[in-house]
């Protein structure tokens, strides 16, 4: 590319847009189409359906016409719908991530979503969809660079206008295999395949019995639960993590490929989750929390209460190489809570720990499902501590760690009072001068 | 305030239901109950306590839960004050601090009205001057 499609005024999304858009009602309405064109020669019968589609197409190219981007100095803004006319402004210096998603009827079309993640707890997402899959990696070069600070008029980096030579300076952390994924999701979901394998056998036994069961709604559980896990593996697939200049860089996926963007400074948390059954083989997952509501409605159901995945799965040693490099000064020293907490909490009290070094808190618990959070203190929204009446008889509290991100809480669970006080006092101080301090890279 | 209320309906309910055909046994109970709950109110409303520091906002609160909050100025995104139509009659507000984490929960009921005015300001005024981004 000689010269960089510059976005000078108003833009327009890709024509295909609603097609994509449209999703599986586009296919529907292909396999309606279909037997009229082929079919029985009289259309008499099919216009109904005709009209319908004839709507819909319209509706969907009205979308289309209507809608209409710029950049605008430091902001992107929006236009859109035709009766309730919107105009959406979002501010790029307080973008958190940037995604770009590709479904699998978008690739086939060769269009591409680009999504703006905002901080904020409405958590707003400013979409681009679709933009022609040959300009949506220097727009979001462009975006990247205009929310570092970059003007619009200044001259880009040279790498931003060639995408080989950008992708070649980034440094891959790690990638995942595809035997380990599949081994990890079937184990960590291992009531499903035991519910799947049941159902099998079951069928090979009696046929009529199981068939029975499926009819009567069984069937739609069986399926949410492949679903379950068809999602996973296809977010999952061969998720590479890279380190760039702007960032770090995520893209994966089987059908429906996701590149994302996290920019430096925005993680607002770290977590390693280790399921039961991943701990015998010493296998991790790498998580990391960034501010404003992540996964909404539709996108992306099998990673509800989960975060950004950094790497689905790999060997413990591998995580924690990666948390050193997104957390330098972690705390090395994890402190149990006092024996007494048994009586409180009998299961899980071995699993609990928690330390601090001058930039960070790290605290573990779960027995079963061991998760370890790492929160650095400059991104400290608040400090809670709490002592529920079992806690006050045992002469324990707790303190809370809250974070900007949405499910991840170090909690001091069950430390000695005194010592969960002077904690209190100590975190709010140190969390303090964090702030004060200016943002790390 | 379910608490409360309860307090006040069984204290209040055992006291009037003593000459009536009903059990005396009952409105023993229901009097003891309510005495109890009204205690409990008494103490839930002396633990409510906020203190204003240097760099953050201390919020103390409950009896059987004993939370306390730190909540810097520079992490507030926005400030609430809300008046119920009960907390209006007897010209009280709630304020309340939104920071970006969304299990902050940092609010001071029943404050004077003058009082709760004052203290949005202030807080405002030192949220803006300490601000840090997310």
């Amino acid at each position: 590319m000689s010269s960089r499609p510059r976005p000078e005024g108003w833009q327009r999304l890709h024509p295909l847009s609603p097609v994509v858009r449209g999703g599986r009602a586009t296919i529907a309405v292909f396999f309606v189409l279909i037997p009229i064109a082929f079919g029985r020669g009289t259309l008499g019968n099919e216009i109904p359906e005709f009209v319908i589609v004839a709507a819909i197409a319209l509706a969907g190219f009205v979308s289309w016409l209507v809608t209409r981007w710029r950049i605008e100095g430091d902001d992107l803004r929006v236009e859109t719908g035709l009766l309730r006319r919107q105009s959406l402004r979002f501010p790029l210096a307080q973008v958190q991530a940037i995604d770009v998603v590709r479904p699998g009827l978008a690739r086939m079309f060769r269009v591409a979503e680009l999504r703006l993640r905002m901080a904020g707890s409405t958590g707003t997402t400013a979409r681009l969809a679709y933009v022609a899959e040959h300009e949506v990696e220097p727009l979001r070069d462009q975006l990247l660079a205009l929310a570092r600070g970059a003007r619009f008029d200044e001259e880009l980096p040279a790498t931003d206008s060639e995408p080989e030579s950008a992708e070649a300076e980034q440094h891959v952390l790690t990638t995942v295999g595809t035997a380990p994924l599949v081994a990890s999701i079937l184990l960590e979901n291992w009531w499903i395949v035991v519910v799947l394998v049941g159902l099998l056998v079951g069928f090979a036994l009696s046929p009529h019995q199981v068939g029975d069961l499926l009819g009567g709604g069984g069937f739609i559980w069986a399926l949410t639960m492949v679903t379950f896990v068809w999602r996973r593996f296809n977010q999952q697939y061969r998720l590479t993590v890279a380190e760039g200049s702007d960032g770090l860089h995520l893209r994966g996926g089987l059908v429906a490929l996701t590149a994302e963007v996290i920019r430096p400074g925005r993680v607002q948390a770290v977590r390693i989750v280790e399921p039961a059954l991943w701990r015998p083989l010493g296998w991790c997952r790498l998580e990391v929390d960034v501010a404003g509501k992540q996964r909404r409605k539709g996108e992306g159901e099998a990673q509800r209460g989960q975060l950004h995945v950094l790497i689905p799965v790999a060997r413990h040693a591998v995580g924690m190489e990666l948390v050193d490099r997104l957390l330098p000064d972690r705390p090395r020293n994890l402190s149990p809570p006092p024996g007494r907490v048994f009586w409180k909490s009998p299961f899980r009290y071995r699993a609990l720990s928690w330390g601090r070094s001058e930039t960070c808190v790290a605290t573990t618990s779960g027995r079963v499902r061991r998760v370890t959070s790492w929160v650095p203190l400059e991104k400290v929204q608040s400090l809670r501590h709490v002592q529920g009446p079992l806690q006050r008889r045992l002469r324990l509290a707790s303190v809370h760690v809250d974070t900007a991100g949405r499910s991840v809480h170090a909690i001091l669970r069950d430390r000695d009072a005194a010592e969960a006080t002077r904690a209190l006092e100590e975190l709010t101080d140190l969390a303090r001068v964090a702030r004060r301090r200016p943002a790390l890279a | 305030m379910p608490a409360l209320v309860a307090a006040v309906l069984l204290t209040v309910a055992g006291a009037t239901s003593g000459g009536s055909s009903a059990p005396y046994g009952l409105a023993a109970v229901s009097l003891v109950v309510g005495a109890i709950l009204l205690r409990y109110v008494g103490s839930r409303y002396r633990s409510w306590g906020y203190a204003e520091r240097q760099d953050d906002l201390l919020i103390r609160r409950g009896v059987m839960f004993a939370r306390l909050s730190v909540v810097p100025y520079g992490r507030m995104q926005f400030i609430d004050v809300t008046a119920g139509p009960l907390e209006r009659s007897f010209g009280l507000a709630t304020v309340r601090l939104h920071t970006a984490a969304a299990a902050t929960d940092a609010r001071i009921p029943g404050l004077e009205r003058e009082e709760a005015a004052r203290l949005r300001d202030s807080l405002a005024e030192l949220g803006e001057a300490q601000a840090a981004g997310l």
